[in-house]
């Protein structure tokens, strides 16, 4: 025997230098077929890319989501009076002072029981039609605290807030919305003017930044028509009886408080300081005159959903790439029994059936992860290309395309076995005979 | 030649029966068979004799129902699959009738084919291949493809490739058979040559021309010898 022969041999199939040579003989013989490789190929492609893309499309409508709810404060609990529906009946029949919502002694309450809270903003809330000269605008008046852009995350475009001394003194000033500012100076500064409301005149001193609260992120959209004046200024001017026009009568409402937003130190207490709070007015709000909003759970449901949302998006194009497996298989299969002749001069060769099934398997690895690859590259453009021609945000994180990868290797070689191990265990001399 | 020859393949006993439905059919009903080393042996008989079922059973392509085969020195009729795969890949050398190439593969990567399943080094592979390729007289066309050879080229490939594992034994099925008559001598001439240089060669054919080539024929009828004959 040829001593050559015995020099350095490794039989392994799986040892590197035999792997390499397997895997571009698998290329070749891919190559052979070109077109039907391709086209075997692309239903991987469209599985990797529309798991990416459904992933970042998911992703991205979850974070705008959440996006919103934070804004509204995760360390928050928002309290709202609500008109109590019995009373609303009596209300339309004659023109009495309904009474409900939210009173400033809640707020001492839950400020003087629970410990962990730590800022309160009471807001009352009216709307009225204010004037420049001629120029007029509705616009809700609301009555807050000086504190109440910084719990809002408002910043200034102008000017300031009020401060505690304008509120403790009772002050005629304002801050004006983003939108009601150019409605009613539309050529002058607002800034250090007046504007009137039924019979006060108010100073003028900041106007909130458009930026801060964009459109539906939050109640303080840039879009509302709104002027912040001190608490204390307008229960003085206002007092605390609503005259409101509804269908020909007139309804008279006293609510002290719309709507207070009360502020947890620790997030991880907010549901728990939550409960007490509900259970607390529950007792003095035997009408049910108020709701309680926590946007921190309604952050948990929105990532519950978005959570739900992506398992959907997900196992849909899982199917896709599990029908993308199958196509591969099925390629796998006719291929093999094409190549049974081959098969069967490769055993005859001195083949064992472990390199026959790395031989099949390889190729089947190939196509798919060359799939995996082209997908992955579609699939993280598809996402750019909706995200700058729509609206839509989409979010593209490494972890879809790894998983998606992934997954199409994994297809390969689940879908790769049972072809393989066929191509390996025809008989040889059955193999030789095959036309 | 001298008188003390080595046995290289051993055939005792070697029966093959095969069941179709209900019937059992017997392709070879027991066998003895001696074939000595250097020897060249021509295989005949007419179709369904059962040369076929004798080519496999010495190639190590199929095992005996009973008896056994010594191959070299070792008992092979009861190994497992891949064992055999490993004595064929190591001991024996095929030549088909269809030359049976790899369509996809080039001249010199077909000629590698047994030493890569055998995990012999790319380069020693390569090295062994060309001189095995040129040794037939086709160094010039190491990167053809098959079907850019004429059939005669593309059993010298074969030829080739059935030696670059040193066989101790050439097993050719009809090598002629696909072959005008003119390739066809030059590839006779060719297996004259490896058995001056010694190889032993079994080679199957029904043409008794061919068989006068070899030193000793067989005849099989129905699954038995019927005569076996050493030419001078």
């Amino acid at each position: 025997m040829d001593s050559r022969l015995l020099q350095g041999r490794n039989a392994n199939p799986l040892s590197p230098a035999r792997l390499r040579r397997t895997v571009i003989l698998g290329f070749k013989s891919l190559w052979l077929h070109r077109l039907r490789s391709l086209l075997t190929v692309l239903g991987i492609v469209f599985g990797v890319c529309s798991v990416i893309a459904m992933l970042a499309v998911g992703e991205g409508a979850s974070f705008e989501a959440q996006e919103q709810i934070r804004r509204l404060g995760s360390n928050n609990i928002i309290l709202r009076s609500v008109k109590p529906p019995e009373s609303q009946s009596n209300s339309a029949e004659q023109t009495y002072v309904i009474e409900y919502g939210l009173v400033y002694d809640d707020l001492e309450r839950i400020r003087g029981t629970i410990p962990g809270v730590t800022v309160v903003v009471p807001n009352r809330i009216m709307r009225k039609r204010i004037w420049n000269a001629t120029q007029r605008a509705d616009a809700d008046i609301i009555g807050t605290v000086p504190w109440f852009p910084e719990m809002k995350k408002l910043q200034l475009a102008e000017g300031r807030f009020f401060s505690e001394l304008e509120s403790d003194e009772k002050e005629n000033v304002c801050v004006l919305s983003a939108s009601i500012a150019p409605a009613l100076f539309p050529l002058t500064n607002p800034i250090g003017r007046r504007i009137r409301v039924e019979s006060d005149y108010y100073k003028v001193i900041g106007v909130i930044d458009v930026e801060s609260g964009r459109p539906g992120s939050s109640d303080e959209g840039s879009n509302l028509d709104r002027v912040y004046i001190p608490l204390t200024t307008a229960r003085a001017r206002f007092g605390e009886v609503l005259r409101k026009q509804s269908s020909g009568s007139f309804e008279n409402e006293k609510v002290e408080l719309h709507e207070a937003v009360i502020q947890v130190e620790d997030q991880d207490e907010v549901e728990e300081i939550a409960l007490i709070i509900e259970d607390i007015l529950s007792r003095n709000h035997k009408k049910r005159d108020f709701e309680l909003e926590v946007p921190l759970e309604l952050l948990r449901s929105a990532e519950e959903t978005a959570r739900t949302f992506n398992i959907l998006l997900g196992s849909i194009a899982a199917i896709s790439l599990l029908v993308g497996g199958i196509g591969i298989m099925n390629i796998m299969l006719a291929s093999v029994t094409e190549r049974t002749r081959e098969i069967g001069i490769r055993r005859a060769l001195g083949a064992k059936h472990r390199d026959i099934i790395t031989q099949f398997l390889i190729e089947t690895v190939l196509l798919s992860a060359t799939g995996g690859a082209l997908g992955v590259a579609v699939g993280i453009v598809i996402p750019i290309a909706i995200g700058s021609f729509t609206e839509m945000k989409t979010i593209v994180t490494p972890e879809g395309p790894i998983l998606a990868f992934t997954i199409s290797g994994i297809v390969g070689i689940i879908f790769g076995i049972y072809p393989a191990v066929r191509a390996a265990t025809m008989d040889p001399v059955e193999a030789l005979r095959h036309e | 030649m001298s008188v003390a020859l080595a046995s290289i393949a051993r055939l005792e006993k070697v029966r093959k029966t095969y069941q179709m439905g209900s019937e059992t059919l017997d392709a070879l009903g027991g066998i003895d068979l001696d074939i000595l080393e250097g020897e060249y042996v021509a295989i005949m008989g007419p179709s369904g004799c059962g040369k076929s079922t004798m080519l496999n059973i010495l190639g190590c392509l199929d095992r005996p129902s009973s008896g056994h085969y010594i191959l070299g020195d070792i008992d092979v009729s009861k190994m497992e699959d891949d064992n055999l795969s490993e004595v064929r890949g190591e001991k024996l050398g095929f030549i088909f009738q269809s030359y049976n190439l790899i369509q996809q593969l080039t001249v010199i990567e077909n000629i590698e084919v047994p030493l890569y399943y055998q995990g012999v080094a790319a380069e020693i592979s390569r090295e062994i291949a060309i001189e095995m390729a040129s040794k037939v007289g086709l160094g010039h066309r190491l990167d053809h493809k098959p079907f850019e050879l004429s059939g005669g080229q593309q059993q010298r490939v074969g030829i080739a490739r059935a030696l670059v594992n040193d066989p101790i034994v050439l097993l050719a099925d009809e090598p002629t058979g696909n072959l005008d008559s003119r390739s066809g001598a030059e590839i006779l001439d060719l297996f004259d040559e490896l058995h001056e240089q010694g190889k032993t060669i079994i080679m199957v054919t029904h043409d008794d021309e061919i068989g006068r080539h070899s030193q000793r024929v067989i005849r099989l009828r129905d699954g038995l010898l019927e005569s076996d004959i050493r030419n001078g």
